[in-house]
């Protein structure tokens, strides 16, 4: 332990000792000694972190609790009107449209986008060759700017007998459909273009995982007859159970927030059929030109905010034991 | 040894943060665009040309900046790309970051104005030589309910019907003799979609407020109203019988004669652009929009047709007009201020009003190949507009003939200001309305009303 750490322990009890037990000692340092300590130092090296934590994380966070619970424009003084907006948010017609959409999309979300990145992952696990180049395919859709890929997936999505997709399954003698223009389309072609999108970077998590598991489990399972999908059920899920709960918790999480595709593609139509509380939270706040409810919108970010809190709680508490066996 | 290295570490660790503090410090401080130096004069940010315009038509513009500030020597401008869209507006009225000097449509300008949102112009405004000729119901639309000047107006239009000549040519329609009534055009757009393979009739379906400003056009044309009083009293009539008569339109034309096309989510720019593509037999949007066809979507002036849009008998039936009018951001110094009016006068104004300014832009234009002479409506008085076409007759470069349709019938038509209260809400509770009729075949028009007029009465009641 380097000299100012020491020096900085002065009066205090030794370190593991029961607080309880500790005796109520003065502190019995001056500012000089402080600064000499090594304490200025530290603060000065922690200031850059602590002003951009505060300035762009901490500070819009107690921001948008202030405002959940204000009415303002931005440009007149707020006024206080307590728990108006909630109730503003929960009467409102669209909210509850908008929840289900939401669990629409996660729901669909989780049945094709969760498993694809394990499937693909363990296939290119399994390859002898070529096993980086699809890594790197796997990989590229993630990085192509979102906006150019919602803008080529437009282009797929042509209702016309003309549009990428309708002219292959034309080949089948399929089609054309309506894709984006249809209220019971919409909402599956977003998440199939946001499995598209986002799968890459859960392959390569995988990837990276399945890597740590034990290859003398494979060989034991197949001398005991175990075929690739036994393989895959009873070694590879449970050795990559703790990362397969991280990752089902994350994608939740990431599409309970899905904001980008409805907005993009859909702004929400047709029929208000892909409008998502992200979606409304920024309908709140932008949606009308004259200036937005900044109060509904920060009270509906905090009202998901804390749902996705209970639900994550939840989701830990339920999962602890399996994660742990 | 250690001490002393432990020392100097530390005495470079502080000097490196505090020069930090000191660079961010002097960096702020030396900020000094906004307000206004006596020596240097003030600056001020202005909207110029929307994004994606083409190379002449920024010429163009860096051209009239240049020649503002020549006569204006302590005013220096600084040109922002700029388009309204009620979104991004929104969002940069909020954050602060809107030019100087914007651009809001008819719609907003008022209450902008009563919410504060609009930098008061009142004195600045009534030294205008000319400020007693505009339109009073024009610059009623810049003037709030206690009578400050929030915004001055410079263009005003009609919704009209634009249509593309050549697709009516290949579907055997004569173009010069587009239609008049709204059964012509269900019947002409199935031709044309018959025929041509394209959308006969197209109209803005996005949830983005213009799905709804659209319906309510062709509303007024039958002789509906959204709207019934003034204000958080006023009452939301957006189930009236003629809503479900132009939906009962649309739903037909989508579904019994398959003439729209396969895609029902344009938004204003979007189907501006499949327009001048060839993609869309007609649709309705304002009679100015030539402007940003040539500019944005560089339209081959032969195939464009514009009319006015039909309007059924009777006495209530009129076109809903609009216009777009020149404010200043509410944070805006008495400078500030100052510079922004002579811009707004030099920029807007003075062409229509000034023969000498009239020409030199009309020549300017002309120049740079952008349009002279699209159809408009009176800014002051039609006898103003008048004249102010003559001093440009030899500059105009438009296909005037081919917007005869519209201009010889324009004034003849009574003209509807837009519903007054919650105007961008009652467009959003119509959105989901169309989009819903042109994407389901059974649905229920009745019940859709019925909701998004409770939508918009909500909206109407809360004042938003």
């Amino acid at each position: 332990m380097s000299e100012h750490l020491i020096r900085g322990r002065v009066g205090l009890a030794p370190s593991g000792a029961d607080p309880a037990a500790r005796p109520a000692v003065r502190w019995r340092g001056t500012p000089l000694t402080w600064v000499h300590g090594g304490g200025l130092t530290t603060l000065l090296f922690l200031a850059p972190m602590l002003i951009v934590f505060g300035a762009c994380s901490w500070y819009p966070i107690v921001r948008t609790v202030v405002m959940a619970f204000q009415h303002t424009n931005l440009v007149r003084p707020a006024t206080w009107v307590g728990w108006d907006n909630f109730r503003a948010v929960w009467d409102d017609p669209l909210f509850p449209i908008a929840v289900k959409n939401t669990l629409y999309f996660a729901g669909l979300a989780l049945v094709i986008g969760y498993p694809i990145p394990l499937a693909a992952a363990v296939i290119m696990s399994e390859l002898r060759r070529g096993g980086a180049l699809f890594s790197v395919l796997a990989y590229l859709p993630v990085v192509i700017p979102p906006v150019v890929a919602v803008l080529l997936w437009k282009t797929f999505y042509d209702a016309g007998s003309n549009g990428v997709f309708n002219t292959i399954l034309g080949w089948l003698h399929l089609g054309p459909y309506p894709w984006l223009q249809d209220p019971h389309w919409a909402m599956p072609s977003l998440v199939l273009e946001s499995t598209w999108a986002n799968a890459g970077g859960t392959v390569i998590i995988y990837l990276a995982a399945l890597r740590g598991v034990n290859r003398d489990l494979y060989e034991a399972a197949a001398l005991d007859g175990a075929g690739v999908w036994r393989k895959v059920w009873h070694v590879t899920v449970p050795q990559l159970r703790g990362v397969l709960l991280v990752t089902m918790i994350l994608q939740i999480i990431g599409t309970a927030q899905v904001f980008l595709e409805p907005y993009l593609f859909t702004s929400g139509g047709p029929s208000n059929s892909t409008v998502t509380v992200l979606l409304l939270i920024y309908d709140y706040a932008f949606g009308n030109s004259l200036g937005g409810d900044y109060g509904s919108a920060t009270a509906l970010s905090l009202m998901l905010a804390g749902a996705l809190a209970v639900f994550s709680a939840v989701y830990l508490r339920l999962t602890r034991n399996w994660s742990q066996s | 040894m250690r001490s002393v290295r432990t020392t100097a570490t530390r005495a470079a660790a502080v000097a490196a943060v505090a020069a930090l503090f000191a660079a961010g410090c002097s960096s702020s401080s030396s900020d000094d665009s906004k307000g206004s130096n006596p020596k240097k004069g003030v600056t001020i940010s202005v909207a110029s040309l929307i994004p994606g315009s083409t190379k002449e038509a920024s010429a163009q513009f860096a051209n009239q900046v240049a020649e503002f500030e020549k006569a204006n020597p302590t005013i220096h401008v600084k040109s922002v790309q700029y388009q309204w869209t009620g979104p991004t507006f929104a969002a940069k009225l909020a954050a602060g970051t809107l030019p100087t000097v914007f651009t809001v449509p008819f719609t907003d300008g008022r209450t902008l104005g009563e919410n504060g949102q609009l930098a008061d112009l009142t004195k600045q405004a009534k030294q205008l030589p000319y400020f007693g000729k505009y339109n009073p119901a024009v610059i009623a639309e810049g003037t709030t309910s206690a009578g400050k000047v929030i915004a001055l107006p410079t263009a005003a239009y009609a919704q009209a019907l634009h249509y593309n000549r050549k697709l009516f040519q290949q579907a055997g329609l004569d173009p010069d003799q587009p239609p008049t009534t709204w059964d012509q055009v269900r019947a002409d757009a199935k031709q044309i979609a018959q025929k041509t393979g394209k959308a006969g009739y197209a109209e803005m379906g996005k949830n983005d407020n213009t799905a709804g400003w659209i319906l309510t056009t062709v509303a007024y044309s039958l002789g509906g109203r959204m709207e019934d009083g003034t204000g958080k009293d006023a009452k939301a009539t957006l189930d009236n019988p003629q809503t479900k008569q132009a939906l009962q339109m649309l739903h037909d034309m989508r579904w019994s004669d398959n003439s729209m096309g396969h895609d029902f989510s344009w938004g204003w720019s979007d189907i501006n652009q499949a327009f001048a593509a060839g993609q869309v037999g007609m649709f309705v949007n304002g009679s100015d929009i030539y402007t940003n066809l040539v500019q944005a979507s560089k339209i081959d002036p032969a195939i464009y047709g514009v009319t006015t849009v039909p309007l059924a008998g009777g006495g209530s039936a009129g076109v809903l007009g609009g216009g777009t009018l020149a404010a200043v951001r509410p944070d805006a110094s008495e400078a500030e201020k100052a510079a922004a009016v002579k811009w707004i006068d030099f920029y807007y104004e003075q062409p229509l009003i000034d023969q000498q300014q009239a020409i030199r832009n009309a020549k300017t234009l002309v120049a740079s190949k952008q349009p002279v002479g699209v159809p408009a409506l009176p800014v002051f008085d039609k006898q103003q507009y008048e004249l102010a076409n003559t001093w440009i007759k030899s500059y105009i470069n438009v296909p005037q003939p081919q917007m005869a349709p519209f201009m010889d019938k324009i004034f003849d038509q009574p003209l509807v200001p837009e519903p007054a209260a919650s105007t961008q809400s009652v467009y959003h509770a119509l959105d989901p309305v169309v989009q819903a009729v042109l994407t389901d075949k059974n649905a229920n028009i009745d019940q859709l009303l019925k909701a998004a007029n409770e939508a918009a009465q909500a909206a109407i009641s809360q004042g938003k």
